[in-house]
């Protein structure tokens, strides 16, 4: 989003400033809760920070189109079916979003996917797991993407401007997600005794790797210090899990539901619920490429890919021949 | 898988977001050519009715003021305080001024 911001700055002289100077020009800004834009000096390690992080959540967004494509033509009802359409199509437009925005610090969106496609970026864990029934597109909506809503809330007011405007329209558009995964649940939670066990299947399934979507525990967390000196994280690991659990346990209580951890329970000094130990294991396994679908999600990806060239060929083409054609005319 | 990679061109997108409003700049696409970033832009940036008016631009065709020159770019503005109406004392008592 917002190219270049555009061209190539101007060639012209000017008195060389020292990086110290910049460096302070630069903190200075995200001190003052101000926003760095695309051609503003910025240390190198923050847009190459920012770009891995970007483009991970870029690629997140379009991995993520594949659990949920795979419910779509087994959805319930049109409505049901007609509402998984705009949710899978508004992830696309979540990934497009973020590549853009990765764009504007130099990177490439081909390149960015070349990557992806390599296995050199990474994309969130959680899409690494199956969807076994049709109670999964409520728990990934209700409770993923609820974790990716209160992960991605404070990077509205992130130090990157072009990133934050990005995420502005994300969140807009992820609240209808979380509701409608909530829809689901709540229809099946009432509905037979089998529908109500599907639900909580789904749940039990779904909530060890929603809470650990936040990522390792603060005292394990490698990027967080400097992320929070950049203005790009704002609330640490740990402290989002928490703000995430305490808003969840109450909606499973109105869904008649279960969470599976016999340790949740709330805790009137701290007036948060506390939780069960989490089993990060699991979760680094899954990041390594050991989870139950990395591979599958991979090779679908690469092969959508390939499978769409004739596709952007042929777009090229006729722009080719189409401005062409221009050509000779206003010759002629 | 990228061996015939050669990237359409990036095209940045101004909404209008109802009659009587100017078009704002949303964001920014790639597309072949500007009847493909126009529907591009329309899938992308208006699922949910959030205009009534598109135009999509070369991002190379934009010339912008460069960051670096900001300062000396603008100065010429900011000790013209007699520009606002605030600069001006009114006597007690005038009204509609």
């Amino acid at each position: 989003m917002y190219g270049n911001d555009f061209g190539a700055p101007a060639e012209t002289e000017r008195p060389p400033v020292s990086d110290d100077e910049l460096t302070e020009r630069f903190q200075a800004i995200i001190d003052a809760d101000g926003r760095i834009e695309p051609r503003d000096w910025m240390p190198e390690a923050y847009r190459t920070g920012l770009v891995r992080q970007i483009a991970q959540h870029a690629h997140s967004e379009i991995i993520g189109m594949q659990p949920e494509g795979n419910w779509i033509s087994r959805a319930p009802s049109l409505r049901r079916k007609a509402i998984l359409m705009a949710k899978v199509q508004d992830e696309a437009g979540h990934g497009l979003y973020l590549y853009a925005a990765a764009e504007t610090l130099g990177a490439d969106r081909g390149d960015l996917l070349d990557k992806l496609h390599a296995g050199k970026q990474k994309y969130s864990s959680i899409f690494n797991y199956p969807t076994l029934t049709w109670a999964d597109m409520g728990a990934i909506g209700w409770l993923v993407d609820g974790a990716a809503i209160v992960n991605q809330v404070p990077l509205c007011r992130c130090s990157y401007g072009p990133y934050a405007r990005a995420m502005i329209r994300v969140c807009k558009e992820e609240s209808f997600h979380q509701r409608q995964g909530f829809e689901i649940l709540y229809t099946l939670s009432r509905g037979t005794d089998a529908q109500k066990a599907m639900a909580q299947d789904a749940v039990d399934r779904w909530w060890w790797p929603s809470l650990m979507m936040f990522g390792p525990s603060d005292a394990e967390s490698t990027h967080s210090e400097q992320s929070m000196k950049w203005g790009i994280k704002r609330f640490s690991n740990d402290e989002l899990r928490q703000r995430f659990v305490d808003m969840t346990v109450p909606q499973a209580e109105v869904l008649g539901l279960t969470l599976p951890d016999p340790d949740l329970r709330w805790n009137p000094e701290r007036e948060s619920y506390d939780f069960g130990e989490i089993d990060f294991t699991e979760l680094f396994e899954v990041i390594k490429g050991n989870g139950p679908c990395n591979a599958q999600r991979l090779a679908h990806r690469v092969g959508a890919h390939d499978d769409g060239a004739w596709v952007r060929e042929a777009a090229d083409a006729y722009a080719a021949k189409h401005a062409a054609r221009a050509g000779s005319e206003a010759v002629a | 898988m990228s061996e015939n990679r050669r990237d359409w061109p990036l095209w940045e997108v101004f909404v209008r977001a109802r009659r009587g409003l100017s078009h704002g700049h949303v964001g920014s696409l790639h597309a072949p050519d500007a009847e493909m970033a126009l529907r591009n832009a329309r899938d992308l940036y208006t699922r949910r009715q959030e205009g009534v008016s598109i135009w999509v631009v070369p991002a190379a065709q934009i010339t912008a003021s460069s960051p670096d020159e900001k300062d000396a770019f603008f100065d010429p503005a900011a000790d013209k305080i007699y520009r606002h109406p605030t600069f001006y004392d009114v006597p007690e008592g005038v009204e509609h001024l």
